[in-house]
């Protein structure tokens, strides 16, 4: 049996988004930009995928640039918004909790001479709006925070910070990394007040290496690359036919069914939930997304038993990373409080629609013949 | 400058009296499986020499980046080719090496003629005085010194003209395959690929073995040690991985046997079942890469401990050694990259705070009899459970 609970690191591609790519390599493979037939029939798949896109944002789909993935769209919307605007001011506010590819690019602003404020977080996962709300100034020109926390699943309050952003200077420009809620929730920016929003496609059964970055037509933006000028000069480099088409079928399916692809996912992430804290020592910090839980075990380090269940068939991950070759610890498990004993005894287990309540079941029944078995060893 | 052929030189089996043929024979096989993929080759044996020759189009760094992997060539000096056997064609050619060989540079040199093809009309000494002669007139930055000479132009004269005089460095030591074979515990760290190397580079055959032990280890640990041997199998031919699961034994001791003991047990019973390996695989030594004081388990009381179980030689090359001279070696190896990726194990939980570093046999014996009812299915268990790879250098980047 295999089980793969680890859908938000990366999902499997469907048949229709295989299919629409496999199309863009066999027959329509031409370069988007000749100006001949074989151009113009790649170009069709840019802007369905834009048509896609937009149609769930509700944006213009000239509001969409599509990247290598998420990674590209944050570094864009990040660096690209900062030194576009850097006459406006030169203060960025950011979470403690964010994702590496937000992270680090507000590090490297930070060297260029921007100054960061990063804000806590509550024990409940979420943004301290107290402290949004004391961090903002006239200096400020962008506020970034993630709309579903990656590794415990938080939904944040990104309309709160949006109404707070504004409310006290509607200049001041907003930035959502939503990669881990697009595809499984519905997320309209312009009508909240996001100025600019990342998604990915590998996380809604896209392929790897495509990803867009939404940016509201009147926010000033500048290129992190330089080149040919596609994308309105916003993303230079030859339009990834392939990845696009795969983003905007994998787009146009997750939210074809959200309603039931969220029902479907919800009972498998309860049913193992459920199961799981039934066991002694075993609590959970999961938040409210339908794709993510988190769970600690108490007395079983996570990469021992990450592995014992890798070899009956069940593939998560580790909830942080293992302190012995990674000094840093997960932020947001030590942000809702976590104890230190259990920061590195954290498993992430995250879900799709194809996962079932039987898998869920299969999961818990394992974790019940492992943790007695692994906690017989715990260092001496 | 074309190199089309190159002289292998070699050492030790020169010395090797009646056995020096059988030398020959592995060293020549050595050489035809290295370069194998990198063209035609023909290796020839004249005169007690080895020369490869190219027949096909090949990469010139490439083939000496081989050629310098293969134990038992202490040289490699590439050769130009003349094929016209008349003097004036020598000289020219040997003119137009020296200048593009050495440029300008202030050098002396002695011209070492040997002639072979007898149909030639000049004999050594003249061909040396001749070519010699014309050099100087050629190449003002040139001076003769004939007892220490910078550059030592050797002309060959065959059915066609040799001219070398250059030596590139060889790995040294002895052709794999001329002292049997040694059994390698290879753990994945910086010492036993080290290890493994300088034993095969005495001409020995090597298979490894590995104790795995999933769920503490991964499944990158493990492929980390695939790759290992396969990069050390670069030097040594093919290497069989015979990939041992440890888990169950390393947990009886845990349970049963004293904390602080856990690690010097642990290494008799591996010690003990690669010696069963090395038994089943006709291997007459294990390999290991200790080196005296450098962790807890390997200080003298806690090798003798280690070494106890044994009954065949176990050889630890690396055991004089600073940690850095043997990481200056598995720089050079190309092995070091790969043995610090951070896939280490996830066996601390079992390693101790303060493990003993002056285990006492009788005490170590003593404990070792509380595993005395499972131990004995676990080792067979073990013994039946092994998964083997055939590492070759060629599937490193598969």
């Amino acid at each position: 049996m295999e089980i793969y609970f680890d859908n938000a690191a990366t999902t499997k591609i469907i048949p229709e988004v295989r299919e629409i790519m496999l199309k863009t390599m066999d027959v329509e493979y031409g370069n988007p930009s000749s100006m001949h037939l074989k151009g113009v029939g790649a170009e069709k798949y840019i802007r369905y995928a834009k048509n896609a896109i937009s149609k769930q944002l509700k944006c213009e789909p000239k509001e969409i640039t599509f990247t290598s993935g998420g990674t590209e769209a944050n570094n864009l919307a990040l660096i690209g918004i900062a030194l576009a605007n850097k006459r406006a001011g030169n203060h960025i506010i950011t979470t403690s909790i964010e994702h590496a590819s937000v992270y680090n690019p507000v590090l490297y602003l930070e060297e260029l001479g921007f100054r960061i404020t990063f804000l806590n977080v509550r024990e409940d996962g979420k943004v301290d709006l107290e402290h949004l709300k004391e961090s903002l100034c006239e200096d400020t020109i962008l506020v970034s925070t993630m709309a579903v926390n990656n590794e415990i699943g938080t939904i944040e309050p990104i309309e709160e910070v949006a109404k707070i952003i504004k409310g006290y200077n509607k200049n001041i420009l907003y930035h959502v990394d939503a990669i881990q809620a697009f595809g499984k929730q519905i997320i309209y920016p312009k009508r909240i007040g996001i100025d600019a929003l990342s998604i990915s496609g590998h996380k809604i059964h896209g392929p790897k290496g495509s990803g867009a970055l939404f940016v509201d037509s009147r926010v000033k933006i500048k290129p992190i690359l330089y080149g040919g000028g596609q994308e309105k000069g916003l993303r230079s480099g030859t339009e990834n036919t392939a990845a696009i088409a795969g983003i905007g079928k994998a787009c146009e399916e997750m939210y074809l069914h959200l309603d039931e692809n969220r029902d479907k996912m919800n009972q498998v992430k309860q049913v193992l939930i459920d199961g799981a804290t039934q066991i002694e020592g075993v609590t959970d910090n999961s938040g409210e997304a339908p794709h993510i839980a988190s769970l600690s075990f108490r007395g079983v380090r996570s990469e021992v038993l990450l592995h014992a269940l890798e070899e009956k068939g069940i593939y998560v991950s580790a909830g942080s990373a293992c302190s012995s070759n990674h000094p840093a610890i997960s932020g947001v498990l030590k942000a809702i409080g976590l104890e230190k004993e259990l920061l590195e005894s954290t498993l992430r287990f995250s879900f799709c629609e194809y996962n079932t309540v039987e898998e869920a079941e299969y999961t818990v029944q394992a974790l019940n013949e492992l943790l007695p078995m692994l906690r017989r060893f715990t260092r001496k | 400058m074309e190199y089309k052929a190159f002289l292998i030189k070699y050492a030790e089996i020169g010395t090797k009296g009646k056995n020096r043929y059988m030398f020959e024979d592995v060293l020549c096989k050595q050489i035809k499986e290295h370069v194998a993929r990198l063209g035609e080759f023909v290796i020839r044996r004249e005169y007690g020499r080895v020369f490869l020759e190219a027949e096909s189009a090949y990469d010139y760094e490439d083939l000496i980046a081989e050629l310098q992997k293969v134990f038992g060539i202490v040289g490699i000096c590439p050769i130009v080719v003349e094929e016209v056997v008349e003097f004036e064609a020598i000289k020219n050619k040997a003119i137009a090496y020296m200048k593009e060989c050495y440029g300008n540079k202030e050098l002396t040199f002695k011209v070492n003629a040997r002639r072979t093809n007898k149909a030639f009309p000049m004999q050594s000494m003249e061909i040396n005085g001749e070519i010699g002669h014309h050099l100087l007139e050629e190449c003002p930055n040139l001076k003769v010194d004939v007892h220490h000479p910078d550059i030592m132009l050797n002309i060959e004269v065959r059915n066609q003209v040799y001219i070398y005089s250059q030596i590139i460095k060889g790995a040294g030591g002895l052709p794999v395959g001329t002292n049997g074979k040694a059994m390698l515990l290879l753990s994945g760290g910086i010492d036993s690929p080290v290890a493994g190397y300088m034993i095969s580079k005495r001409g020995v055959e090597l298979e490894a073995v590995y104790f795995n032990a999933p769920p503490y280890t991964s499944e990158r640990a493990k492929q980390k040690v695939i790759d290992l041997a396969r990069i050390v199998s670069g030097y040594s031919g093919t290497i069989r991985l015979h990939i041992v699961n440890f888990t169950d034994i390393q947990l009886a001791i845990y349970e049963k046997c004293p904390h602080e003991e856990l690690t010097i047990i642990m290494r008799r019973y591996m010690m003990k079942i690669a010696e069963e390996l090395a038994k089943q695989n006709k291997c007459q030594a294990l390999i290991t890469g200790e080196s005296i004081g450098q962790v807890a388990s390997q200080t003298m009381q806690s090798l003798a401990c280690t070494n106890e179980v044994c009954t065949i030689p176990v050889f630890r090359p690396c055991v004089g050694m600073d940690k850095q001279e043997i990481v200056d070696i598995s720089e050079q190896i190309d092995t070091y990259e790969t043995s610090i990726l951070p896939y280490e194990d996830c066996c601390t939980i079992f390693v101790a705070k303060h493990p003993v570093t002056k285990p006492i046999l009788e005490i170590i014996k003593r404990s070792e009899e509380k595993l005395a009812d499972v131990i004995d299915e676990l080792m067979e268990k073990a013994m039946d459970s092994i998964e083997v790879v055939e590492a070759k250098i060629e599937d490193l980047t598969k």
